[in-house]
């Protein structure tokens, strides 16, 4: 069944093309595709972090921006100490190493995502979906009127972090090393789908009431996976950051929230390559429709109200066949 | 602090409280009668306002531009119905997330592509100029006193049609039982087209009244739908009481707070750090507010039965 299905070719050929393109864009001489790849692989691992929650919990988050723009800030505030050789609070020492910032993002996301799950989780349905919102909103409020990080006007990274044995200031390197990071979260994805614990996240969103019945808690493995979720979405925000060598409270606003959400709808909601897939297909839109028209917003709308009308399985489901869990 | 200053700054709370309810009512009855979760709606409140100032630039007069406004709301609405919401009843969430913020992009950009990108300048209206004395000295707004007069009206009569009259017991059964008052005749599919459109009216009339304090731009309507969202949120969603109540907590709260938090704070550290703090924690309150509320009190103030 799973040996050539539909569903494993398609996700291959995107994953050939996401590899592919780049590499000989460089071989090209034209960087700037490099860079649209890396935003496409840092936007997919974002969504796969909310597709956790989203796609195998059900639960609906609105807030996840703040998780991205939180690693974003860690991102930045490393940088920034760490090249005017200040200090950081609670004894940590700046460094423009990418691991370690990379632990503290996911550290920070999932200490700061415990808390917000907890309330969040004691509602559901369209509470859930506001109540994220509002935590998120709250960070983003925050970041833009506190001055010393530079508020409403961002953070620039002056020199993009390093990876030990890696020039990170490369295009390609840097793709590659996101890529990579990309296909761990990937692996992690499909890691906890396939466990105990995926099983009975799946069954928290299909019937919680049964699932106490056997004596788990819904409520504890809601909360862990919302905090795994906003571990890998935070870790996204890191990298994002390192991209742009900016960021800004943009990163934390509730249309970034929206965005993660339509990428993972316009790919297909739970599958393992549906964030891939929508990532590229938002990507390449924004790319494209910006080239011909500055009104591409516009048809952006349209394009995602037909996917959500007429294309329930999002782009996967229609190029691969229903998904095979419910 | 004078006792002036403190009317003032509860006055503006309340006025901004009005306005958020106007676009909360719109918004819970929305959500209570068809289950739906519109993100738009911010976007006819944009509606509301470009439609005033473009009547009213060309007439000279503000109120013809304030019936344009709930003319193009409520007809923008009950198309937008038709064309689409319809099609959103039976779905999950994510799906009326998803659909109504592809709505806001079409419909903020498609605003942008008639009216430019330039924002569009209201003026008050004469008769409603100057400004009224208050009591411990000062004065204020005379048009901020008239919007919270508009807000009264309009609560006591959304209050009159839904528990007085044949609509409103429409509406009031069609949030209990859908079915069954199809199965008794009511045309289920005109009740929801007829709410809508009313939602979308009131929404109308607050972007126009506020396009005369602020600009009116794109954009402008997201900030007021995500206020609206913890309006509702607080006050539980569908009630419209709820939308009232949640709407006065969080006009008097965000602006209190704004005027009150730096002061309060000063006592404890020095002016220029108090500031700082203040203005952070004050834009943080009313999502504070939110998070408490529902924290103790899951499904809002008056939780219906959505």
């Amino acid at each position: 069944m799973m040996a050539l299905s539909r569903g494993t070719l398609v996700s291959a050929l995107l994953l050939v093309l996401l590899v592919a393109i780049p590499v000989a864009a460089t071989m090209a001489g034209e960087p700037f595709y490099v860079t649209l790849a890396t935003r496409i692989a840092i936007l997919a691992l974002a969504a796969v972090g909310l597709n956790i929650a989203l796609g195998l919990g059900g639960l609906v988050s609105f807030g996840h921006a703040a998780f991205f723009g939180l690693g974003g800030y860690v991102a930045g505030i490393f940088a920034t100490h760490a090249f005017n050789g200040e200090p950081l609070p609670f004894g940590l020492t700046a460094t423009t190493s990418m691991p370690v910032i990379w632990l503290s993002a996911m550290a920070l996301c999932g200490l700061v995502a415990l808390p917000i799950g907890a309330i969040s989780l004691r509602t559901s349905g369209v509470y859930f979906i506001m109540i994220t919102l509002a935590f998120a909103q709250m960070i983003y409020y925050f970041a833009v009127s506190w001055p010393s990080y530079g508020g409403e006007d961002g953070l620039s990274i002056y020199v993009r972090n390093g990876f030990p044995g890696l020039n990170t200031a490369q295009p390609l390197p840097y793709f590659l090393l996101c890529l990579g990071v990309l296909a761990a979260g990937l692996v992690l994805f499909q890691l906890i789908k396939g466990s105990r614990f995926g099983t009975a996240l799946e069954a928290s969103r299909q019937n919680p009431t049964r699932l106490a019945a056997v004596g788990i808690a819904p409520f504890a493995i809601r909360l862990v996976a919302f905090a795994v979720s906003a571990m890998v979405t935070g870790l996204a925000g890191a990298l994002f950051a390192d991209l742009n060598r900016f960021v800004s409270p943009s990163m934390l606003s509730w249309h970034m929230s929206g965005e993660l959400i339509v990428l993972i709808i316009l790919g297909g909601k739970g599958r393992l390559f549906g964030p891939l897939a929508g990532a590229m297909v938002y990507v390449l839109f924004e790319y494209a429709l910006g080239g011909i028209t500055e009104r591409w917003q516009f048809f952006l709308g349209l394009i995602l109200l037909g996917v959500v009308l007429f294309a329930r399985g999002g782009l996967l489901g229609l190029l691969a066949g229903k998904a095979r869990h419910g | 602090m004078s006792i002036a200053l403190i009317i003032e700054q509860l006055l503006n709370g309340l006025q901004l409280g009005v306005m958020l309810f106007l676009i909360a009512a719109g918004l819970t009855l929305i959500f209570g009668v068809m289950g739906l979760i519109n993100l738009a709606h911010g976007s006819l409140y944009m509606i509301g306002a470009f439609a005033c100032a473009a009547v009213a630039a060309a007439t000279g007069s503000f109120w013809l531009g304030l019936a344009a406004s709930l003319a193009a709301a409520a007809a923008a609405g009950a198309l937008m119905e038709m064309a689409i919401i319809r099609r959103l009843y039976e779905r999950d969430h994510l799906d009326q997330v998803l659909a109504t913020f592809a709505l806001i992009l079409i419909l903020s950009e498609g605003t942008r592509w008639m009216f430019g990108s330039f924002p569009l300048y209201l003026d008050i209206p004469p008769l409603l100029q100057g400004a009224v004395p208050l009591p411990g000295g000062g004065q204020y707004q005379l048009y901020r006193l008239a919007i919270i007069g508009v807000g009264i009206v309009v609560a006591v009569g959304l209050y009159l049609l839904i528990s007085r009259t044949r609509l409103g017991m429409r509406i009031r059964a069609g949030e209990s039982d859908r079915e069954m008052i199809a199965a008794l005749g009511v045309d289920i599919r005109t009740l929801y087209t007829v709410v809508f459109a009313l939602g979308a009216a009131l929404a109308g009339l607050a972007g126009a009244l506020v396009g005369a304090l602020q600009s009116v731009q794109v954009g402008m309507g997201e900030p007021a739908l995500i206020l609206a969202f913890v309006v509702i949120v607080i006050g539980g969603i569908g009630s419209i009481k709820g939308a009232l109540v949640g709407a006065i907590l969080v006009g008097v709260v965000d602006t209190m707070g704004r005027f009150l938090l730096p002061k309060l704070l000063a006592l404890t550290m020095p002016a220029s750090q108090a500031n700082l703090v203040g203005a952070a924690l004050a834009s943080m309150l009313i999502y504070i507010l939110m998070a408490l509320i529902l924290a103790l009190r899951p499904r809002g103030l008056f939780a219906g039965q959505a």
